[in-house]
């Protein structure tokens, strides 16, 4: 005969460790109504869904759930968060089930995205200086084929721009030719802007990876250099 | 910044946001009398992470502004759902590189389905995760749809996209202007 489960004997480790860290996430207060699986494309994917996600963590299969390779395929989109009658904050749950993976078990290619970032202040691990030479290479080009655009200017690290502007990687290094259809808006603006040398870029594989530590140091170095160096009033993002 | 406590002396901004203000005063003159004739269909995939857990609302008002003053109302068509209730395409938080690609593209189906319901022949995909999980899926799913970014349409409106700046066009647009 099966015996029933005695709530107050479950051992609830990690469930009581969210609870510390994020008290906002209401776990307890699941009715287990399914809104969130109901509209979570991730649903069943891996035998897995939001719902029972949190159900294994409120039993304590804490083994299970520290495990489950679905802590990646969840997007930590927040739908199911928006969706949800009590609060309840998946994404969150999800955030802390990837930190409590060892740093070496996690996806390789978000943590080196993660590293090449912590590193060189982009997830393609391209240095400063080559950012600097494409960015005015590209610049040069327009310049000399567009006449409307040929005082075009492209700067980084000028001091005092209103604007500093964060790209995501991937243009300069992949598809330089994407950055000039931004560059001749903001001059058709007169946008006062430049970009930043230090911490470039806009992506944040620290924190997919729920790496607090890297995810925080890229930032204080980002807002360092913007503070202290720059003197910029807006900062945007181009995504 | 928030959730380390970072003290900063500037502000956050999107450039979606600076698009619309650019356009409400003017300084940016852009409309959609190019597609006029054209009437090429466009639809929007909404970034989870400037939508619904960043800006909210006002920023999915600010894309549909900025994008119908590009395309022209009629030829937008939003996907069901759409705004703070979109679905995520399936390559956010760092999917495109988690190593699980059945997963991810089983995910991105929702997507898909979602797409080629609009009957868009064009996706504007306002965030590198999106447009990169939007083409595989696109690819891998037989989609017959472009992916593109805000500012190669812009740019194109305004007869000012370069010849080598069209990767993302389809034939149909891949000389437009030139
Ligand atoms: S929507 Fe909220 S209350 Fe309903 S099952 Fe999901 S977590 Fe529980
Ligand atoms: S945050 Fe994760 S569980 Fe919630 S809807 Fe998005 S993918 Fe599903």
């Amino acid at each position: 005969m099966t015996s029933p489960i005695e709530l107050d004997e479950l051992d609830c480790d990690f469930k009581e460790s969210v609870q510390e860290s994020t008290p906002e996430a209401n776990l307890d207060l699941c009715l287990t109504c399914g809104a969130c699986t109901g509209g979570c494309p991730a649903s069943e994917l891996l035998d897995m869904d939001p719902r029972k996600l949190l159900r294994m963590v409120l039993l304590g299969m804490d083994d299970e759930v520290r495990k489950t390779p679905w802590a990646w395929v969840c997007t930590m989109c927040a739908r199911c968060f928006k969706a949800c009658p009590m609060k309840i904050n998946i994404p969150k749950l999800v955030y802390s089930i990837r930190k409590s993976w060892p740093r070496d078990k996690a996806p390789k290619g978000i943590r080196g995205s993660c590293d090449q970032h912590i590193r060189t202040g982009n997830a393609m691990g391209v240095p400063s200086k080559d950012f600097i030479w494409v960015v005015e290479d590209v610049a040069e080009e327009i310049r000399e084929n567009d006449p409307k655009f040929k005082d075009l200017q492209v700067t980084v690290d000028r001091k005092e721009a209103h604007f500093v502007i964060n790209q995501n990687s991937r243009e300069p290094v992949t598809e330089p030719d994407e950055l000039g259809p931004l560059w001749k808006i903001l001059h058709t603006v007169g946008a006062d802007w430049t970009y930043p040398s230090v911490m470039w870029a806009g992506e944040n594989y620290c924190l997919f990876l729920a790496d607090e530590e890297g995810w925080k140091y890229i930032l204080e170095e980002f807002v360092y250099h913007i503070d202290n160096n720059l003197g910029a009033t807006v900062v945007v993002n181009t995504e | 910044m928030q959730k380390f406590n970072i003290p900063h002396n500037f502000e956050f901004t999107s450039i979606i946001t600076l698009y619309a203000q650019w356009i409400k005063e003017g300084k940016l003159k852009v409309n959609s009398d190019w597609n006029r004739d054209l009437k090429i269909k466009f639809t929007l995939q909404d970034p989870c992470n400037i939508v619904r857990k960043t800006w909210g609302e006002k920023m999915a008002d600010d894309l549909r502004f900025v994008i119908k003053t590009v395309v022209g109302e009629k030829n937008f068509v939003d996907m069901i759902p759409c705004g703070t209730n979109n679905f995520c395409c399936g390559g956010g938080g760092g999917a495109l590189q988690a190593g699980l690609p059945e997963q991810r593209r089983a995910y991105g189906k929702v997507k898909f389905d979602q797409i080629m319901k609009t009957g868009a022949n064009y996706v504007f995909a306002p965030c590198h995760n999106c447009h990169g999980q939007m083409e595989d899926i696109g690819e891998f799913y037989g989609g017959n749809y472009h992916v593109v970014h805000i500012w190669t349409i812009m740019c194109l409106a305004m007869g000012m996209l370069g010849e080598n700046e069209r990767s993302y066009l389809g034939p149909d647009l891949a000389e437009f202007g030139l």
